[in-house]
């Protein structure tokens, strides 16, 4: 198990290390940083000035390394819109996203395992239905007008619940369901697959032959085995999460990480784009990691590869 | 010596898109405590499913009806779901055909030995797992006890099979299912597995159930046979005699299909079954082998043939025997 650990992690560091490069090729070939940088009607003069200040005019790879070499000890330069330093605003910013793609995860989870458990149990009972009919509505409808129509809803209409800002945590109510009502389906369909594969199994006869108790069959023999390739999928669909709530905290103005994204790219930001997109991936991969260690303790068989 | 299990008139039907599936048909069963029945016949014929049936673990959409279904004295045709749950395991044990994958590949072997003991008898897991350790040694596993820690994938075939079978004598059963335990099983590890069986059964006092479609394996380890076709048993007896006098051409038909060494000359052809089974499907008339049989006449296809005595507890279920 510990090698195996180990083999994951040293693989998780090298796509890491990948991300890091395209991270910072994306922003420094997608445009010129510099003439970006100086504004609309700058002369060539001032433009050339910011480029030998920024040291832009050194080679990419020189570039790139003592980009890496600061990011590593936590250091991404300074914001040039907001002229404080990147890792102070990522800071201030990031348990609010964090909060946000937990609940939405947890959201997602509590509503879609349950019901792919029971639509396993009921093939194409009415709860199946209704699962199914729950999953192709959070598939087909985009992230933002579900938003809004839970805004209008609960906030506008009923006033129950709060619709912008993050200061309590009532806040994050509707922007945790809004977000994790577009991971359910997939991890709801999965559910339901895995478990009515496995319910056929050998294992579970054997499992029923010896008397034991449904709840013992389902959660110990079945649910164990289905749940599996759902661990993965969930650790994917909370790095979609992170990336989702882009959106969400515009549409709710909550003041996390996504928002402060969008205001980066609206304002040529390019430190503040950098450090997020980086952040959020290095986020995606840690998850994928812990995602391979779960399944490994999950299903022995997987710890000898 | 008293029935262990009695058994008359098993139905299971199931019902498909095509008309309902008569899968088994009026099968009455006895046995006695220390006894082996073997059910023979081929693929599809319900041999499986009538041990499913006496285990209470068929399939959903399956239907079970019985005139009479008494275990150990008690009745259990209308045993619920929960009486049968707390027989199995317990009473009523059963080992199935594939031991690779039979077992739970995310628990270990000592956890699932243990679980049923724990089901059944409560208590601490110290016990279940003494209980554990002394079957798997029982079973001819050596290093039992580092066994107990390790996963069904780090297990050969035959020693999965050898943990099926002390999973199974955990709670020492009064009876044995064993549905095709060998199947899967190479032939050298075959044998060794049969032989394990029949040593605990004498040691258990077991009654034991074996299907097979192997009638090499029924004449080593059986006591009396049943031969099932279409969901129906044909002929059924006492292995000496049946096999010494086979009445129902099915069964001429299977012992035909044996080879035998010295017996068949060098380059003669096996004996075989023409045609395939048909399945019960509908309002089922006649004999349902009358297709593939040599000897069938115009009635084997109206009449209904009962099973009849041909002396002792041979029975047979054709309009042939008393010409033999």
């Amino acid at each position: 198990m510990l090698q195996y650990a180990l083999k994951r992690a040293v693989l998780a560091l090298l796509v890491a290390l990948t991300v890091s490069l395209i991270c910072f090729l994306l922003v420094n070939l997608s445009t010129d940083v510099a003439t970006a940088m100086a504004g609309e009607g700058a002369t060539a003069e001032t433009i050339d000035a910011i480029r030998h200040q920024y040291g832009l005019d050194r080679p990419l790879a020189v570039q790139y390394f003592e980009w890496l070499g600061h990011a590593a000890r936590g250091d991404f330069g300074d914001s040039l819109y907001f002229h404080t330093p990147v890792a102070a605003l990522v800071a201030e910013r990031m348990p609010t996203t964090m909060v946000l793609g937990a609940a939405a995860l947890g959201f997602a989870l509590l509503l879609s395992i349950p019901l792919g458990v029971i639509a396993a149990l009921k093939p194409n009972s009415w709860i199946d239905r209704l699962a199914l009919t729950i999953a192709v509505v959070g598939q087909a409808m985009p992230t933002f007008w579900f938003a809004l129509l839970l805004m209008y809803l609960f906030g506008v209409t009923l006033h129950l619940l709060p619709i912008s800002g993050g200061d309590t945590w009532q806040h994050f109510i509707l922007p945790s369901v809004a977000l994790g009502y577009y991971a359910t389906p997939a991890i709801m369909r999965l559910t339901r697959s895995g478990m009515l594969e496995v319910l056929e199994s050998d294992y579970i006869r054997t499992a029923r032959a010896k008397g034991l108790r449904n709840t013992s069959v389902l959660f110990k023999h079945a649910l164990r085995n289905a749940v599996a390739p759902v661990v993965a999928l969930a650790a994917v669909q909370l790095g979609f999460l992170l990336g989702g709530s882009v959106v969400i905290e515009t549409v709710f103005a909550l003041n996390g990480l996504g928002y402060l994204a969008w205001e980066a790219i609206g304002h040529n930001d390019f430190p503040v784009v950098q450090a997020v997109v980086l952040l959020i991936s290095l986020v995606y991969i840690v998850l994928t990691l812990l995602a391979d260690l779960a399944n490994a303790w999950l299903d022995p068989r997987i710890r000898i590869a | 010596m008293t029935a262990l299990l009695q058994v008359e008139g098993l139905r299971v039907e199931i019902p498909t898109p095509m008309g309902r599936l008569h899968a088994v048909r009026g099968v009455d069963l006895a046995l006695g405590a220390g006894e082996t029945l073997c059910l023979v016949g081929e693929s599809g014929c319900g041999k499986s499913l009538t041990a499913l049936a006496l285990m209470g673990l068929l399939p959903r959409a399956a239907r079970r009806s019985a005139t009479r279904f008494a275990f150990a004295g008690e009745d259990l045709q209308r045993a619920g779901e929960r009486r049968m749950a707390d027989l199995r395991g317990n009473r009523l044990a059963m080992i199935f055909q594939e031991p690779m994958t039979s077992l739970n590949p995310s628990w270990s072997i000592g956890n699932q030995l243990e679980e049923g003991w724990l089901r059944h008898r409560g208590g601490h897991r110290a016990a279940a797992r003494e209980r554990a350790l002394h079957l798997l040694e029982r079973v001819g596993i050596t290093g039992a006890a580092q066994r107990l820690g390790q996963y069904p994938h780090e297990l050969s075939g035959g020693l999965r099979q050898r943990v099926m079978i002390a999973m199974a004598l955990m709670c020492a059963p009064a009876l044995m299912i064993a549905d095709e335990p060998t199947t899967a099983l190479d032939v050298t590890v075959q044998a060794q597995i049969l032989h394990l069986l029949k040593e605990l059964q004498r040691e258990f006092g077991m009654g034991l159930i074996l299907i097979t479609h192997d009638l090499g394996i029924v004449a080593r380890v059986a006591d009396r046979v049943a031969v099932m076709y279409a969901g129906e048993i044909v002929e059924q007896g006492p292995v000496a005699q049946l096999f010494a006098r086979p009445a129902h051409p099915y069964t001429r038909g299977l012992l035909a299909c044996i080879p035998v060494p010295g017996r068949l000359a060098p380059g003669e052809r096996l004996g075989t079954i023409p045609g395939v089974v048909s399945p019960p499907i509908g309002t089922l008339t006649g004999c349902q082998f009358r297709n593939r049989c040599a000897e069938a006449e115009d009635q084997c296809a109206t009449r209904a043939f009962e099973l009849r005595g041909l002396g002792g507890s041979h029975r047979l279920r054709c309009r042939l025997g008393n010409a033999i």
